[in-house]
């Protein structure tokens, strides 16, 4: 729905209301525009004029456009209200999260607690469920923000915060960290995959399995460089002994369709890119260059494309 | 321009800068003129460096995923063109009119404190420097000019811009303070004989309304910006949570201030187009009594609409529709008076002079920023709409549209009573029409651009995103052509004060007492003032008090001694606070310097 692709029921709230006050603001600015432009044509001075009459005020037309607008804000104020609530309906009192949204300079850590599964940067949800989110924040600000689907919300560190989401059709969202929150604040996106009910099931059944580690060549190669190079001090991967989760936890980064959080497609070539120099491509990321050589980089890389 | 009656040039040559014993007279000067100049001049300074830096923004985000400016930088430059455009050029510029135009609306010799009114303008113009010497001492602060906790706290930010960045805006922050007590004393001490506050001129009454409001925002800032500087130098933790601390509690102090801080920077440029519209308009403001009490309304209500910055934050229910309904209420006295000035114009005999283009189109603007502004109020927009270009489009409508356009109308309007001189009006037309199409071809579309999905603050944008990337590259050849305006306008300045048409006392047969003295006017300001019977004394004048000034009574001529104690005394504040973000060295100078200075200042009487 103009003026924003709407997927959800709360956007499409968003969206209605956004088109009322835009047709009683754009009626009010016709009204202002052409009183301008009228008074500029039909009293512009003109050669020998005397100085028009001098009138000083008039208090019936000052009360008129002092109560109209007023009336119409009691309007748009009821609406606003009543919107509020189908936006943005309380949590339960004791709130049980199908998600945990974690806010990190720069990238997005999903957790779904029920199902024990950990990832990032892109969030995979059923069609025609009304999730409830638990929002947190890792270390400063950010605002979680998919602009089809729901309201903002800011994430604070320390605070948690709740968001009800839900997607009409199966398809592929984009969105974005909104609150100003570092050097990457542009490169924080965040990719939602709404699947139909079965095909949701069958991705988190996938992500639920721990990946088999690899005993032989390059793959075997990688997996002993993660545990000995510093990578396992931030990621985890499930079933080795990595745990951390002050980086994007990497089980099944070969299934993800970008790395860094948007920036790039999940290609072999751009993993690649990445490992060698992720300052180069993501200026400021936390992640340390670790000046690996290029056969590290393959064996690594291989390793990460084995855990499907 | 055939309506306005040529003058002849003048046999004694009008002032210019380099008389009156040159530089170091402007340093020691407590003439309100001079300072007002000087105000005008250094904003204009800085309004070149924003704009520089604007363009440099712009000219990134011209292409997606453009590699001219690295994320650092580019959060520098936004943050420093933010800082700059609020605190350094739109308050202050709006100051520096004041300055020089309330004691000769009021028909007075000076600022009640003429020396406070020096010190506030030096104040401005070290701590500015002060703010841009941190690109020179370990690089400009990047948290925007909101300075979210924990992104400005020191475990995510070490940069010393920041420490200069609070340093520096307390410092301004002192002298805007200061100005606002020096602008509500003179209006109430020394306005002429019958003139009473019902028949203040509207810029008059406006700025003296703002002025309160400058002392509880900028007291209030002042305040933050100290926790904030012992939190980042002496580990505080007043905004953290983890301590016991709230990271929301900043952002209740910053906006607390930030919300009033919007109408500190549009209350005077109310008050410029209430004086531009009827004298264009050859009418009396339609509701006099209504344009100046919603003022007052404006006022009461900017200090209750601070947390609609807050609504993705998570506030209570109640808390949030409270603030809605305040911020929706706050559309009322802003659309009275928008009624009032069109029904000022209505039945008039328009002369459309680059100044009135310029205030006409303001209502326009003005109009367009204030209905964007009450979608904010409408909290479920807010939440899809707030930290997207829309925000920026917005903003730009009101401080741009709306204030700058009113500077620019006040410019055309006051420059020929401050230098004698008119501003050329072929060049002003070039200049209005650059101005209102780059204006809106930058602007216009960024409203498009938020409601698309792009986030404010973004170094750059994914070249997959459909319409980002043409709508982007509009915006930006809009700004370039605000560039060459800009540039226009500038040049209109510099020739217009050499060579421009001489102007005489009253060019544009205005009505307030600044008409009814010499242009430029003489030091002590008027040899008499005419008597005063309405908001319009010039009007009301019979025949024979304007040609023998029969009635007209004199004033004080006065004229207390230059000093140097004032720059002197805001050198010293400022290097006391920039030894803070260095060395104490340095602070000590800072501190001998204001010793020396307080001895300057009174041992003169």
């Amino acid at each position: 729905m103009f003026p924003f692709d709407t997927a959800s029921p709360q956007s499409a709230v968003i969206a209605e209301l956004f088109n009322l006050i835009a047709v009683i603001a754009v009626v009010i600015f016709i009204i202002v525009t052409l009183g301008v432009l009228w008074s500029a044509w039909r009293y512009r001075h003109q050669d020998g004029q005397p100085e028009p009459r001098q009138i000083k005020g008039n208090l019936p037309l000052e009360i008129g456009w002092t109560l109209i607008p007023l009336l119409i804000l009691i309007f748009v104020a009821v609406r606003t209200v009543a919107a509020m609530d189908l936006v943005d309906p309380a949590p339960p009192v004791d709130p049980t999260p199908d998600l945990i949204i974690t806010g990190h300079q720069w990238w997005w850590e999903i957790e779904y607690p029920q199902a024990g599964v950990m990832t990032a940067n892109e969030i995979h949800i059923p069609t025609g469920q009304r999730l409830l989110l638990q929002i947190e924040a890792a270390d400063v600000l950010h605002s979680f923000w998919l602009p089809q689907l729901a309201r903002k919300v800011d994430m604070i560190p320390g605070q948690t915060r709740w968001l009800w989401l839900e997607v009409d059709e199966p398809g592929v969202y984009s969105g974005a960290c909104a609150e100003f929150c570092g050097a990457q604040h542009a490169w924080m996106r965040l990719r939602l995959t709404a699947h139909a009910p079965d095909e949701y099931e069958q991705w988190l059944t996938q992500q639920a399995q721990t990946p088999a580690q690899p005993t032989t060549g390059d793959a075997a190669a990688g997996a002993q460089l993660f545990q000995e190079r510093t990578c396992v001090n931030c990621h985890a991967i499930a079933g080795t002994a990595g745990q951390a989760r002050v980086g994007p936890d990497l089980t099944h980064l070969a299934t993800r369709a970008t790395l860094a959080a948007g920036l790039l497609t999940n290609t072999p070539e751009n993993l690649r890119a990445w490992l060698k120099a992720p300052h180069t491509l993501k200026p400021g990321t936390l992640m340390p260059d670790l000046h690996l050589t290029d056969a590290e980089v393959e064996q690594l890389a291989t390793y990460l494309e084995t855990l499907p | 321009m055939s309506q306005i009656p040529l003058v002849p040039e003048s046999e004694i040559p009008l002032p210019r800068l380099r008389d009156d014993n040159g530089l170091l007279s402007w340093i020691a000067s407590i003439d309100h003129k001079q300072i007002g100049i000087m105000y005008l001049l250094a904003t204009l300074f800085f309004f070149a460096l924003g704009g520089i830096e604007a363009l440099l923004l712009r000219t990134q985000l011209a292409r997606p995923e453009s590699q001219f400016l690295s994320p650092d930088a580019y959060n520098e430059l936004f943050t420093m063109h933010g800082t700059t455009m609020i605190f350094l050029v739109v308050m202050p510029m709006l100051i520096g009119f004041a300055t020089y135009f309330v004691p000769l609306m009021i028909g007075a010799r000076d600022m009640l404190f003429p020396r406070v009114n020096a010190l506030s303008f030096w104040l401005l113009l070290f701590g500015g420097l002060l703010l841009y010497f941190s690109f020179f001492a370990g690089g400009a602060p990047t948290a925007g000019w909101f300075s979210y906790v924990p992104l400005s706290q020191r475990a995510y930010n070490t940069s010393p811009g920041l420490d200069y960045w609070s340093l520096a805006l307390f410092g301004t922050g002192i002298g805007t303070i200061l100005a606002g007590v020096n602008f509500i004393g003179t209006v109430l001490v020394l306005r002429a004989p019958g003139m009473k506050l019902t028949r203040l001129p509207l810029f008059v009454w406006m700025n003296s309304v703002n002025s309160v409001l400058i002392l509880g925002a900028l007291s209030l800032l002042n305040a933050s910006l100290i926790m904030l500087f012992v939190e980042r130098q002496f580990d505080m933790r007043f905004f953290d949570e983890a301590s016991g601390g709230d990271p929301l509690l900043w952002q209740h102090l910053f906006w607390a201030f930030g919300h009033p801080e919007v109408y500190i920077m549009v209350l005077p440029a109310f008050g410029m187009i209430s004086e531009i519209i009827p004298v264009f308009s050859r009418k009396p403001i339609f509701g006099y009594a209504f344009v100046a009490g919603s003022t007052v309304a404006i006022m009461v209500l900017s200090y209750l609409v601070w947390a609609h910055h807050m609504f993705a934050v998570g506030l209570p229910r109640i808390f949030n529709i409270f603030f809605a309904l305040a911020s929706m209420l706050i559309a009322v006295p802003t659309g009275v008076k928008i009624f009032n000035w069109m029904a000022t114009m209505w039945g008039g005999a328009i002369r459309f002079t680059t100044a009135m283009l310029f205030a006409s189109s303001f209502l326009i603007l003005f109009t367009i920023g204030g209905l964007s502004g009450v979608s904010f109020a409408v909290v479920p927009i807010d939440w899809q709409t707030t930290d997207t270009y829309y925000v920026v489009a917005h903003m730009h409508y009101v401080l741009f549209g709306g204030t700058l356009f009113a500077i620019f109308a006040a410019t055309y309007y006051w420059f020929p009573k401050m230098t004698g001189r008119l501003l050329s009006e072929r060049l002003g037309k070039w200049h209005f029409w650059l101005t209102f199409v780059g204006f809106n071809t930058t602007f216009m579309v960024q409203h498009f651009l938020g409601l698309m999905g792009m986030p404010r603050r973004v170094y750059t944008y994914p070249a997959d995103m459909p319409g980002w990337a043409l709508l982007n590259l509009i915006s930006t050849i809009g700004a370039y052509i605000l560039a060459v305006s800009v540039l226009i306008f500038v040049w209109n300045l510099v020739v217009s004060w050499r060579r421009g048409a001489a102007a005489g006392d009253n060019p544009w047969q205005g009505w307030t007492l600044e008409w009814a003295t010499s242009s430029p006017p003489p030091v002590h300001n008027f040899e008499r003032v005419p008597p005063i019977r309405s908001h319009r004394p010039l009007y009301d004048l019979t025949p024979a008090e304007r040609t023998n000034q029969a009635g007209w009574s004199a004033v004080s001529q006065e004229i207390p001694q230059p000093t140097y104690a004032p720059a002197t005394l805001a050198l010293g504040i400022i290097f006391v606070l920039w030894g803070l973000a260095t060395t104490w060295l340095i602070s000590a100078v800072g501190l001998g310097l204001i010793v020396l200075a307080l001895q300057l200042w009174f041992r003169q009487k």
